[in-house]
């Protein structure tokens, strides 16, 4: 009962934030010189401008700004996100073609990048000032600082051009009719590089703050009554340390979900995913501005549902919160 | 003796290997291989997938494997039949009769007659298709006597060489029986396309790939050789390029690739990088001048800063080599119309001060004489290069240049929308006939808001007489004299400098046979392409 209402305040307080985004959205993209048609044109090379009013009046561009504006709210009222100029085909149904993708590609990304990051921060700050500390520090570093397009670039020439591991991009071969386990691994065997890349970078922010919180955790007086009862090395460090430490990240993961929406699209451009980066992109640069609304309106729902996860994760983590309230 | 031999041998199979399109080893041994899939890679989601209401080579490079034109561009650039198989104009030049071929069917088995023709036409080509509209301005009327008879009716001569020119790319008939008593723009068929073609359209997932499936009811008798064709889109132009070294795709056709990855692929011997194959179309890097702007209406002033741009070290230096300096509007690789001129205007920085000089316009304070404002408009990655090259080129002779950063719809409404520009570059693409895609840049007239038109604030009377003469003079001879003189008048008058002349280059792996035989390959239909074994 308690998370329900939780959960609706969330949502209460989200809908003025979201309205206020994708009004401002939409104005932003008027102040953006040329629309959809002007795109269209740009991509067929040659158009005559006959053809580009029957365009405008087609695709509902001839009204004032204002009654745009209305229009689209009106019917986001009754959750309908409007047609794409693109795909020429409901707003709706394009994000949902994309979204398993993305999620797909977030979803592991994430994990691993957390996972991996908290295991290295774990090391680290066990060895902290040793050398295992220090490869460690350096090689997130060296992670946190380089450009994920430049490392999916590099993971192509090596593990795909140069030793033909894996593929090139993709999510999966086309057409070749895989169903069940087969089409699952292969779909993973096509990630494998996508969330590399986009896991590298998080990864090294995960280790800094779980080493940090380590540190600090390790000094507090509860963890020196673990021992002085007897508890081993292991049970301390994860039973008693570890769950304290795990905060700062799981607050950052929910921080995170939110910007690897928009990271990926890099990730999704060079390995050629289907993904929601991508579409937002391709959206922005042919001025579709119904199906980037929708995306934002898709994502925004995304970030605050995420966000409601990490709220639950840290009554579970940490029972002091929720009995605080 | 032995190199002799050797010459002599490689000349007769080079004549056979042009004759025929395929390279020397396989044209001597083998025989074509049916099945097998070719992979094509595309930079751009395209919105419509039908050349009868988009004319461009993204929609082209998939659909003239479904859709079928009326006539196309053979070897040598000879017009070949394909859906009409002969082809009359009446002496007044306002009739021309096309005879269609008989037993083709579309892919949803009804037959293909002079109706969908009439459609096409009428419906289509004359009201949504861009250029396709100027050229069937003056149809009036496209009679169809029996089935397979389609005669155009015209209220002005149509010269018949730009015709069948014009109609490789904007004669592609689709079924009446689909689109009539439909919304032309909102039909399923633009985007599932339905033809007469070698392939059969199969599957378009958004953002990923579009599929076709050999026909096996094609008219040209067991062709084509291939199973399937399947188009990924892959935006990111390197990845473009990993996935053609990886074999995931054979074909990158139109400069898909960066230029420094085409230079780096023509020294590979598992591919073929070459202008072969797309003689067909030609593009230029163009620099527009708003004459509107008290300075540039100085014509004096267009040919200084013409003189100041040293277009042949971009060419060498930013271009890796891959084209040549323009001599106007019409390309040399256009035989039919070319005049044969010099190349106009070269580097010249002293020149270029002394007239800028004589036009009034001396060095003041910091040695500058006036500023600029360029926008480029956002074609190729060229683009963006080149505008810097100029920015700085016009410094040293004291032309402050910034430069405006848009991305392109944002540029295209800049310049020929808002006419809120000085200097503009971009592209000019060349389309067979000056009539079709390159006298709109320079008639007055034009439409504010109508891209790559003349939209500069220029006009001449001389040059819209001959554009105007031009489009209706029956005979190829007087036509040729008519673009040689507008050349001579637009290259002293340079509203728009046409700057270098640059072909697109394909990137095909050497496993396609049979590929870049005709002079638009890219946009032709493949029937009798095949692949080797990987």
């Amino acid at each position: 009962m308690q998370i329900l209402l939780l959960a609706l305040r969330r949502l209460a307080a989200s809908l003025p934030t979201l309205l206020l985004i994708l009004v401002g959205l939409f104005l932003l993209l008027q102040l953006a010189p040329g629309d959809t048609v002007d795109a269209l044109i740009a991509q067929m090379g040659g158009g005559d401008p006959a053809m580009a009013e029957q365009l405008r009046t087609f695709y509902g561009l001839d009204a004032p700004v204002v009654v745009q504006l209305g229009r689209y709210l009106l019917r986001l009222v009754t959750l309908d996100l409007g047609f794409s100029a693109i795909y020429g085909k409901p707003v709706a149904e394009v994000i949902l073609e994309r979204l398993p993708v993305t999620l797909l590609l977030m979803a592991s990304a994430l994990s691993f990048a957390f996972a991996a990051g908290m295991a290295l921060g774990v090391v680290a700050a066990r060895r902290v000032n040793r050398w295992p500390d220090t490869l460690i520090s350096t090689l997130g570093l060296v992670f946190y600082a380089t450009p994920s397009f430049w490392f999916g670039m590099m993971g192509i020439v090596v593990f795909a051009v140069r030793l033909s591991w894996l593929p090139a991009g993709g999510f999966e071969e086309i057409g070749s009719g895989n169903a069940g386990l087969t089409r699952v691994l292969d779909i993973a065997w096509h990630l494998v590089l996508p969330v590399a890349t986009l896991a590298l970078t998080y990864l090294a922010t995960y280790l800094r703050i779980m080493r940090a919180s380590m540190l600090e955790v390790l000094t507090l007086d509860f963890v020196r009554t673990a021992r002085a009862k007897g508890l081993g090395e292991t049970a301390v460090v994860l039973r008693h340390v570890l769950r304290n430490a795990l905060l700062p990240g799981v607050t950052l993961m929910g921080l995170q979900a939110g910007t690897m929406l928009g990271g990926s699209v890099v990730v999704e451009s060079v390995f050629a995913l289907p993904g929601l980066g991508r579409l937002a992109y391709e959206s922005v640069v042919q001025r579709d501005v119904n199906t980037l609304l929708g995306i934002v309106f898709v994502s925004a729902l995304l970030v605050i549902a995420i966000n409601f996860i990490v709220d639950m994760l840290y009554a579970k983590l940490d029972p002091r919160i929720v009995s605080g309230r | 003796m032995r190199l002799s031999r050797r010459h002599l041998l490689l000349s007769g199979a080079g004549l056979a290997s042009l004759a025929s399109g395929l390279p020397l080893p396989a044209a001597l041994a083998q025989e074509p291989r049916r099945g097998g899939v070719l992979t094509v890679h595309l930079g751009s989601e395209q919105r419509i997938l039908n050349p009868a209401l988009r004319a461009s080579t993204g929609v082209y490079v998939i659909t003239s494997k479904i859709i079928e034109p009326l006539v196309d561009l053979g070897a040598g650039g000879k017009i070949v039949p394909v859906l009409a198989t002969a082809w009359e104009a009446a002496p007044d030049g306002k009739t021309v009769t096309f005879r269609l071929r008989e037993g083709v069917q579309w892919h949803d088995g009804k037959p293909f007659t002079s109706a969908d023709v009439q459609y096409s036409a009428m419906e289509q080509w004359k009201k949504h298709l861009n250029y396709g509209t100027t050229l069937q301005l003056y149809l009036d009327a496209v009679e169809t006597p029996d089935a397979h008879t389609a005669v155009f009716r015209y209220s002005r001569p149509m010269p018949l060489d730009l015709l069948l020119r014009a109609l490789c790319d904007l004669g592609y008939v689709v079924p009446r029986h689909v689109f009539e008593g439909t919304n032309v723009l909102e039909n399923p068929a633009n985007t599932a396309p339905i033809g007469t073609g070698p392939f059969k359209f199969v599957e378009y997932q958004r953002g990923q790939y579009v599929i076709a499936e050999r026909n096996p009811n094609y008219w040209r008798q067991g062709f084509p050789y291939l199973d399937r064709v399947v188009w990924r889109f892959i935006t990111d132009r390197s990845a473009a390029t990993a996935a053609l070294e990886t074999g995931a795709v054979q074909l990158s056709a139109y400069n898909g690739l960066p230029l420094a990855d085409l230079d780096r692929l023509r020294k590979d011997d598992r591919f073929e990088v070459s202008t072969r194959g797309v003689e067909g179309n030609v593009f230029n890097n163009t620099l527009e001048f708003n004459t509107r702007r008290k300075e540039l209406s100085d014509k004096r002033v267009r040919q200084a800063i013409a003189h100041a741009i040293d277009v042949d070290f971009f060419l060498e230096n930013f271009l890796y080599g891959l084209g040549k300096r323009a001599t106007g509007p019409i390309p040399s690789l256009s035989p039919e119309f070319f005049p044969n001129n010099p190349v106009p205007y070269p580097y010249d920085k002293a020149r270029a001060e002394k007239m800028l000089d004589e036009a009034g316009y001396r060095r003041g304070a910091g040695g500058v004489r006036f500023s600029l404002r360029i926008v480029p408009i956002m074609n190729g990655e060229d683009v963006p290069l080149l505008a810097t090259f100029i920015q700085q080129s016009l410094q040293q002779v004291g032309i402050r240049v910034e430069i405006v950063q848009l991305d392109i719809a944002g540029a295209l409404s800049a310049v020929y929308r808002d006419w809120n520009f000085d200097l503009a570059t971009g592209w000019h693409q060349y389309r067979g006939d000056p009539a079709v895609s390159t006298t709109v840049w320079y008639r007055s007239g034009s439409p504010k808001g109508s891209p790559w038109t003349n939209q500069f604030g220029w006009q001449s009377d001389k040059v819209d007489q001959l554009i105007d003469q031009a489009a209706t003079e029956l005979d190829s001879a007087k036509r040729r004299a008519l673009y040689a003189e507008f050349v001579r008048q637009v290259n002293d008058e340079l509203p728009v400098w046409m700057m270098t002349e640059r072909p697109f280059y394909a990137a095909t792996s050497k496993r396609v046979q049979n590929h870049h035989n005709v002079p638009r390959w890219d946009s032709g239909d493949w029937h009798d392409t095949w692949l080797l074994p990987s």
